[in-house]
C-alpha cells in the first residue's frame, strides 16, 4: 500500500485543523470502533462557507481526505459544497489505495453532516433530511 | 529528507548480518553446486548442507535427521499442523488445542481444519497475554490430536509456559507443536528439556535472509510429503536446496546463540527506558506481561490515537515501527492479539509495537523517546475521539 505524495503532503501538514467556536454547522461521522471519526466545523455567512475546520481520529488517508475536503469547500456556496463527491476528493489527492477509499466517503459525509446541522439549526429540517448522511457503522463506508 | 533511519520493527523482519552474509556469499557465487551432484562441487555443497543441518540440530538439542529446511515459519507451521492432523484423524482424533492469539499461519491453518470437521479449542490468553498451562491440561480430551501454542507472541512479546505445556502433553500422550519464530532470536531453545515434538523457526527474524526456515520434527512423528519430486529433505520436500539460505540460517542461529544473553540484557535496559518514558504519557496502556516476555518487543496502546497515523508520523521522523490497528492490517478489525487481551477496538486501534535487534542503539531509543510524546500530543490535539475521552473523564 503506497500513498501518493499529495496524500503525504496533506497528512504531514494538514490544512484547516482545529475547531470553530460557535460554529454555524458541526458534523461528525464515523465510529471509534472502526478506527475513524471526522468532525467538521463550518462558519456560514449568506449561504457561503467562510471558514471550515476539522478534527480527525483516523489513518493517514482519513486525515488527508479531511484536509483536502476542507480546502475544496472553503469559500464555496453551500450549493457547491454539497456537490463535493468522494470521487473528487480522491482525484484531488492523486488517488487513494483501494482499501482507503472509504476515507473519501467519510470526508464527503462529514461535509454533508455539517451542512445538515446548519440547516437544522436554522429550521430547515426538510433540507437537512434530504441529505443522505449515514456513516456511523464500520460497514457503511468500508 | 531523512537524516536517520531507525529501524524498530525487528519482529517484522531483520537485516542480514555481516556474519551471515559472509557465510552465505560463497554459496551464491563459487560454491554453486547442487548438493545432489556426485562431483566435487556437488559434494562440497552437500557437505555444507549437512553441516548446516547438524549445527541447527545441535543448537536446538535435536538430531540432524529431525531438521527439515523449509521456506520459513508459515510453511513450517502449515506443514507440522496439517501432517499431524491428517495422521491423527486416521486414528479417530479430531481435536486440536491452541491459543487465541497465534500467528495467522497457525490460526488460518486451524480454521481450514475446522471446516474439515476438526474441533479447535482456542485457549484464553488473559489480560497479560500468557496462556495458563492448567488450561491446556483441562482442554485435552481423548480426542485431542495436537496442542499448538506459540513460544513467544509476535505482537506483544509474551513468553508462554512451553516447558509445562510440553510436560502436560507428554503425560497425556498428545503431540505438541510450537511456533518459535519470535522466540528463536532471544531464547535458548532445547526441544528435549522443553518437551517439544514439532517446532517452527524462520530465518529472517534472526538476521538470516527471507525465504528460509526450518521445521523440527521429533523422530517417529510422520510428516506428509509436501512437495513431490527429487529426494530432498528425506523425500518429503523435493526441490534443490536453498543452500545459501540454509547456510545463512545455521550461521544466524549460531550467532544468536552466542550473543543473545548480552543482547537480552541490553534490550531489557532499553525496554525499561521505553516503558518508564511512555507510561508517563496520559491514558496509555502497556500490552503484555512485565516479567514473562522477550525484552526486545514492547507494545503500548495510546487512547484517542489511531495507529497508522502514529506510524506515518514516526516514519516522517525516520523511525520504522508497527501497529495492530485495523488500518495497517487491511481488515475492519484491529489485531486479534490485542482483542484477545480484552482491549476494546478503540484502544487496540491506537497500538504501537517497538521491536529491537542486536543493532538497536541507545541513541535510537533516545530519539524515539524524544519524538514519540510530541507525536502523540499532536495527533491527540486533532482527534475528536481524544476530545470526547477528556470530556467524559471530566464528568
Amino acid at each position: 500500500m503506497v500513498y501518493s505524495e499529495k496524500v503525504m503532503e496533506h497528512f504531514s501538514n494538514p490544512h484547516n485543523v482545529g475547531e470553530i467556536e460557535n460554529a454555524d454547522g458541526v458534523g461528525e461521522v464515523g465510529n471509534a470502533k472502526c478506527g475513524d471519526i471526522m468532525k467538521m466545523y463550518l462558519k456560514i455567512d449568506n449561504g457561503v462557507i467562510t471558514d471550515v475546520k476539522f478534527k480527525t481520529f483516523g489513518c493517514g488517508a482519513a486525515i488527508a481526505t479531511s484536509s483536502i475536503a476542507t480546502d475544496m469547500i472553503k469559500g464555496q456556496p453551500l450549493s457547491e459544497a454539497l456537490k463535493l463527491t468522494n470521487k473528487a476528493v480522491v482525484e484531488a489527492l492523486d488517488g487513494l489505495p483501494p482499501v482507503k477509499l472509504h476515507c473519501s466517503v467519510l470526508a464527503e459525509q462529514a461535509v454533508k453532516a455539517a451542512i445538515a446541522d446548519y440547516y437544522r439549526k436554522n429550521g430547515m429540517n426538510d433540507e437537512a433530511d434530504k441529505l443522505d448522511v449515514h456513516c456511523d457503522d464500520c460497514e457503511c463506508c468500508h | 529528507m531523512l537524516k536517520t533511519k531507525i529501524y524498530l520493527d525487528n519482529a517484522a523482519t531483520t537485516k542480514i548480518s555481516d556474519r551471515v552474509f559472509n557465510a552465505m556469499l560463497p554459496y551464491l557465487k563459487e560454491q554453486y553446486g547442487n548438493p545432489s551432484s556426485i562431483y566435487t562441487l556437488g559434494r562440497e555443497a552437500s557437505i555444507a548442507a549437512t553441516n548446516a543441518r547438524s549445527k541447527c540440530a545441535e543448537l536446538l538439542n535435536a538430531k540432524p535427521s529431525e531438521i527439515y529446511f523449509t521456506s520459513g515459519g508459515s510453511e513450517s507451521d502449515n506443514w507440522a499442523i496439517r501432517s499431524v492432523a491428517q495422521s491423527m484423524k486416521e486414528k479417530g482424533k479430531n481435536h486440536i488445542v491452541t491459543s487465541a492469539f497465534e500467528h495467522h499461519a497457525v490460526l488460518h491453518t486451524l480454521q481450514e481444519l475446522e471446516k474439515k470437521g476438526f474441533d479447535i479449542t482456542y485457549l484464553p490468553v488473559y489480560s497479560n497475554g500468557v496462556v495458563k498451562a492448567e488450561d491446556v491440561k483441562d482442554a485435552i480430551t481423548d480426542k485431542t490430536a495436537l496442542v499448538t501454542v506459540m513460544y513467544a507472541n509476535n505482537e506483544i512479546g509474551t513468553v508462554q509456559p512451553i516447558r509445562e505445556i510440553g510436560a502436560i502433553c507428554r503425560e497425556k500422550n498428545v503431540l505438541f507443536h510450537t511456533d518459535a519464530v519470535q522466540a528463536a532470536p532471544h531464547i535458548h531453545i532445547d526441544v528435549q528439556a522443553d518437551n517439544i515434538d514439532l517446532l517452527s523457526i524462520s530465518g529472517h527474524k534472526l538476521h538470516a535472509p527471507k525465504g528460509v526456515g526450518l521445521l523440527y520434527c521429533r523422530r517417529g512423528i510422520k510428516l506428509n510429503p509436501l512437495i513431490s519430486g527429487g529426494g530432498q529433505e528425506r523425500g518429503l520436500r523435493a526441490g534443490t536446496e536453498n543452500l545459501a539460505g540454509i547456510v545463512g540460517l545455521a550461521e544466524a542461529m549460531a550467532a544468536a546463540n552466542e550473543t543473545m544473553d548480552a543482547t537480552n540484557e541490553r534490550h531489557k535496559k532499553f525496554a525499561e527506558q521505553i516503558y518508564n518514558a511512555v507510561m508517563k504519557i496520559e491514558r496509555v496502556h502497556f500490552n503484555g506481561d512485565l516479567e514473562k516476555r522477550i525484552p526486545s518487543t514492547v507494545n503500548f496502546s495510546f487512547e484517542g490515537v489511531e495507529g497508522e497515523s502514529l506510524l506515518l508520523q514516526l516514519d516522517l521522523q525516520g523511525i520504522a515501527a508497527s501497529s495492530g490497528s485495523a488500518c495497517t492490517s487491511g481488515s475492519l478489525d484491529p489485531s486479534h492479539v490485542l482483542l484477545a487481551l480484552g482491549l476494546t477496538h478503540e484502544v487496540a486501534h491506537g497500538s504501537l509495537r517497538i521491536s529491537m535487534s542486536d543493532y538497536t542503539t541507545q541513541e535510537e531509543i533516545d530519539k524515539l523517546l524524544e519524538v514519540l510524546p510530541v507525536i502523540i500530543e499532536k495527533l491527540r490535539s486533532m482527534s475528536p475521539l481524544w476530545e470526547r475521552i477528556i470530556k467524559e473523564n471530566k464528568q
